[in-house]
């Protein structure tokens, strides 16, 4: 490894090797330890006159944003090919045909509106606080979104998917409607707006909508896969929001006793 | 909803208890299981070897044992829940990935598929199957009883070398050879439209089972011989920091 020269400024290793960049460098004080962060400025560390310092190889990463445009992108233009019907999905004679069904059409605006948000989100809105992740995470979080977009589209837009009763369909509509109204992301704490009494029950509202999203999008289309889905996201938005509950509880003496962390009063 | 809350650090490990002692209840229970199935492994090579010594001939020969057969190989879902609670220090996913291919093998191929019960393949992958646990189990049992004789040692850290590949060999000539039953009867399939909106086809998915074993045989298999090094040869293997 080439002679590193120390950058005062941020601790990160100036190498002359380009392998080595900044963002790959994980540098701490004690080998098992945690990373020091970007902020963290060297008269400040807990040393004396001399430091050591530990080096290690983060492995290949890949911007956040990146990851997140391309495993939010797939899913929009996947689904939409399928609603289209182009060509080699389905047999020659519906190729690009329309469903009769206007639920059909309703899944498709749904679907391919909570993949643009997220897309607009993740360009305008979104923090970071590491900026960026391992390489092989796109491949992995890739192939989960794509998969699952492609599994549950194939179903709702196929020639023979057998739509719910009308019933269900506007009462499902009005209820997925209700939620994207009231997502609120920003304060942590219930106001005036009802629609904020959320952040009374449960520390990760972010995670109870989406759960509810996708549940509504299940009961709107039927569609198994798309349960499935939803189950997986469950569980998996289940895991960091429990997480974050034990963060919050760690962080704040006088964390409000009443939240769960996704499910109020259940999970 | 990608690994927003993911940092890519490993520090987070809240449970990084090393089980160095287990406890008295742990291992007298560990103790019982091990032998439990060392004794029902040797009672199914028994009366495999009385069928065939007395019959002469493999044909039903799976049928006479497929009961004992499935009760043991079901029973080693425990194995799965040993791992989780931690008194087995092996990987969950390991352990379930091989439990859940030999519940598959015994109930969704052999069981199900009536007609390729009496192939050869079959008796291949009992053969290789029942030498293999009677090892295994064993080995385990004397591990715990902290008197382990050389020769089993051995053994289960070589033979596997043969029976691996062997007992791969019998299960996927045993699915090929379903294949042509379930094409033709449709068993376990479902097809649009119906209300669920799903389709599923177990022809296809036995196809997409037995493409499965070409990357996951290889990973099992030598993460057998990684083991092997360690303890039969006393090499120290670095494992990469991940």
């Amino acid at each position: 490894v080439p002679l590193p020269v120390w950058s005062p400024s941020r601790p990160c290793l100036s190498v002359s090797d380009p392998q080595w960049y900044a963002a790959r460098q994980s540098i701490r004080l004690d080998p098992k330890g945690k990373s020091l962060k970007d902020e963290d400025v060297l008269q400040h560390l807990p040393v004396g006159t001399t430091a050591t310092f530990y080096f290690r190889d983060l492995g290949a990463q890949i911007s956040w944003v990146t990851v997140f445009l391309t495993e939010y992108g797939g899913p929009l233009l996947l689904y939409l090919m399928f609603y289209f019907r182009v060509p080699f999905i389905y047999a020659p004679k519906y190729d690009f045909t329309t469903s009769k069904h206007w639920v059909v059409h309703l899944a498709c605006m749904c679907h391919s509106f909570h993949y643009l948000k997220r897309l607009l989100e993740t360009l305008f809105v979104h923090r970071f606080s590491h900026g960026t992740m391992p390489l092989r995470n796109i491949f992995k979080n890739c192939t989960y979104y794509w998969g699952f977009a492609a599994w549950m589209a194939y179903y709702i837009n196929h020639p023979l998917y057998t739509p719910p009763s009308e019933y269900t369909t506007i009462l499902t509509t009005l209820y997925i409607h209700h939620l994207v109204r009231s997502k609120t992301r920003k304060i942590p704490y219930p106001t005036k707006n009802p629609f904020t009494w959320i952040f009374l029950l449960v520390s990760c509202p972010n995670y109870t909508y989406e759960l509810g999203s996708w549940f509504g999008f299940t009961l709107m289309t039927q569609c198994l896969p798309v349960a499935f889905f939803t189950a997986v996201g469950f569980i998996q938005m289940t895991v960091w929001a429990k997480g974050k509950h034990r963060s919050y509880l760690k962080e704040f003496r006088d964390y409000p006793p009443l939240r769960s962390p996704i499910l109020p009063f259940v999970l | 909803m990608a690994s927003m809350e993911e940092d890519g650090s490993v520090e987070e490990k809240d449970n990084n208890n090393k089980k160095r002692t287990k406890s008295a209840i742990a291992v007298a229970w560990l103790t019982f299981y091990n032998i439990a199935m060392t004794a029902g492994w040797l009672v199914l090579a028994m009366a495999m070897m009385r069928f065939y010594i007395q019959k002469g001939t493999h044909k039903g020969l799976y049928k006479s044992i497929s009961r004992t057969l499935k009760f043991f190989q079901t029973v080693a879902l425990v194995e799965v829940g040993h791992c989780a609670i931690g008194i087995v220090r092996t990987s969950v996913i390991v352990t379930g990935v091989q439990v859940c291919s030999r519940i598959f093998m015994v109930w969704f191929i052999t069981n199900s598929i009536k007609q390729i019960q009496n192939e050869e393949s079959v008796i291949l992958f009992l053969v290789v199957w029942t030498l293999t646990e009677i090892t295994r189990y064993s080995f385990y049992t004397f591990n715990l009883l902290n008197h382990l004789p050389y020769f089993i040692k051995w053994a289960r850290y070589n033979m596997f070398i043969i029976m691996y590949p062997l007992g791969v060999a019998g299960e996927l000539l045993t699915i090929y050879a379903a294949l042509p039953f379930v094409r033709k009867t449709g068993m376990l399939s479902m097809r649009l439209p119906n209300k669920y909106n799903i389709s599923f086809d177990y022809y296809y998915f036995l196809i997409i089972v037995m493409l499965s074993y070409i990357p996951l045989f290889p990973q099992l298999f030598f993460h057998m011989l990684r083991q092997r090094r360690k303890v039969l040869l006393g090499e120290i293997i670095v494992e990469k920091d991940e």
